[in-house]
């Protein structure tokens, strides 16, 4: 059975004359000005090209970016350290870490993001709390960041001990034998041979940051997805909208694999089965 | 040198040091000899406090490796040690392990570090191994890199823990030559080891453990003439018959 559906590519390529105000703004990313608010006075010019759709896409696909990768920072620094807490000695380290890993990957990250968004600022200390909900220029976007950072390190955490723990004991005891503190045995053997070998999973879960970061329009984030539904929703083009969303997430994740192949390749160990050894 | 008086340990419910006294002077080689089990790697691990011990005390050049006031990096910095595995670390080249110490504990500049590197690798025959990683070695290379690595802290004393346990056996020879040497220069050493060869050739005295104990601990001639312990006896007819 043949689906009916008339393909119009015209209404993402169409632009606004420069001289037509979009009505006030509210999100913006790299100049351009993306809107909700101003569509009712111009959804009566009966144009395909009542709004800058492809500027909302350019700066969904810009936000995007920025939140993943300011939350891959959060999770791979956290991470690290959380991961690091759950191999050493001290037992009430450990067990920090372990409750931290635990509640952060057992609740689903949408769950997450609502209480990071609308229960987390009335924990807070009345001022604090008056600060996020009022002063703080696009909580939003910060809290997105921060549930998002926080969410993955604990699944970073738990790449980073693993890593750590598959490394022989015997090593450690070299770098010890050798006058190392323990601190800079982590830093100069233990973290940098781990790394390298968690490279895989690390790279999946950066794909996992990106693509998670769609959950972020729940709270109001006008990233990717959430740029291509308000498109579906004024244009009715669902399909040319979401083809967009998907052709570009695959993209921007292609380009972590590849860049992580890179590195991965660059950092390699010398006698590891991925060198064509073992 | 190395004073080990008394020295009991335990892991858990299970002792693996009984009692352990023995002592290396400086400028001493002692050889530890023993089934496997024995406790003898244990044993040296306590010396330079990579394994803890709950009773006795183990004083190196003077200080009391188990106080709780102890430096252990700066004391370790002094021991050098030799494993079973090599344990080079296989991220590094060759002069990168040898040099990392030397500028992370005793704050050598790179130069300095890599000069002493090179010298120590010509020494032990490998100074065209240096730009390469662990993994391209031979078991004879690694191990006399991983001795380099140990002698360019400047230690005062040499711990072995079956340095050539893991070697085949045309390569054991090229790493008990460099041993060898190092012990005739004077150097205090402590060595875990089988090859009895070695012993006769360059040890003081020669310890023997069995169950976490030290059974015999006698001058080299009198230990291979006539072991007192029966299970001294025993280990060496089992050892030495091929």
């Amino acid at each position: 059975m043949e689906m009916k559906y008339n393909w119009d590519w015209s209404v993402l390529l169409c632009r606004l004359p420069e001289d037509d105000p979009t009505g006030t703004s509210e999100t913006t990313f790299g100049g351009t000005t993306a809107t909700a608010g101003g569509a009712a006075q111009t959804f009566d010019t009966g144009a395909d090209c009542a709004q800058p759709y492809l500027d909302w896409i350019v700066s969904g696909l810009g936000w995007t970016v920025v939140v993943a990768c300011c939350a891959w920072v959060i999770t791979i620094s956290l991470g690290s350290v959380i991961g690091v807490s759950r191999t050493v000695n001290q037992p009430m380290v450990r067990a920090i870490a372990t409750t931290y890993v635990e509640i952060f990957r057992n609740i689903p990250l949408l769950v997450q993001m609502f209480i990071w968004f609308f229960v987390v600022p009335e924990l807070l200390p009345e001022d604090a709390g008056r600060w996020v909900k009022r002063e703080l220029p696009l909580p939003e976007y910060w809290t997105a960041i921060v549930c998002l950072g926080m969410y993955h390190a604990s699944r970073t955490a738990e790449q980073v001990r693993a890593g750590i723990e598959s490394i022989p004991l015997g090593q450690t005891h070299a770098g010890l034998a050798t006058g190392l503190t323990r601190v800079q045995v982590y830093r100069y053997i233990l973290l940098p041979v781990s790394y390298r070998i968690i490279i895989p999973p690390l790279t999946s879960d950066f794909m996992g940051i990106f693509k998670n970061s769609s959950v972020a329009l729940t709270i109001g984030v006008m990233e990717l997805t959430a740029q291509s539904r308000q498109i579906a929703e004024y244009t009715f083009n669902i399909f040319e909208a979401f083809t967009v969303a998907t052709v570009l997430y695959m993209m921007v994740t292609l380009i972590v694999v590849t860049v992580m192949r890179v590195v991965e390749a660059k950092v390699r160990i010398p006698g590891t089965i991925a060198m064509g050894g073992g | 040198m190395i004073e080990v008086e008394n020295v009991s340990k335990w892991f858990g419910d299970f002792q693996v040091l009984d009692d352990c006294s023995t002592q290396v002077d400086k400028g001493q080689v002692v050889v530890v000899c023993g089934p496997s089990g024995s406790g003898k790697s244990t044993l040296v691990k306590c010396v330079n406090g990579l394994e803890p011990f709950q009773e006795g005390i183990i004083t190196v050049n003077g200080v009391s490796v188990g106080a709780e006031d102890t430096n252990l990096p700066k004391l370790r910095s002094q021991i050098g040690m030799v494993f079973q595995n090599f344990e080079l670390f296989p991220h590094m080249t060759v002069l990168e392990n040898i040099c990392l110490s030397q500028m992370k504990v005793l704050k050598r500049e790179k130069d300095e570090a890599e000069e002493r590197g090179m010298k120590l690798l010509d020494r032990v025959d490998l100074i065209d191994q240096a730009a390469k990683h662990p993994a391209h070695l031979s078991g004879g290379q690694a191990q006399r890199v991983a001795i380099a690595r140990a002698l360019a802290m400047d230690p005062i004393a040499m711990l072995f823990d079956e340095p050539t346990s893991a070697l085949d056996p045309e390569m054991i020879n090229e790493v008990l030559d460099v041993m060898v040497t190092l012990a005739q220069e004077g150097m205090t050493m402590m060595v875990i080891t089988h090859e009895m060869g070695f012993a006769k050739q360059v040890a003081d005295r020669v310890v023997f453990m069995d169950e976490g104990r030290i059974e015999d601990d006698a001058g080299k001639d009198e230990f291979f003439g006539e072991p007192r312990g029966g299970r001294a006896r025993l280990f060496l007819s089992k050892i030495l018959t091929h």
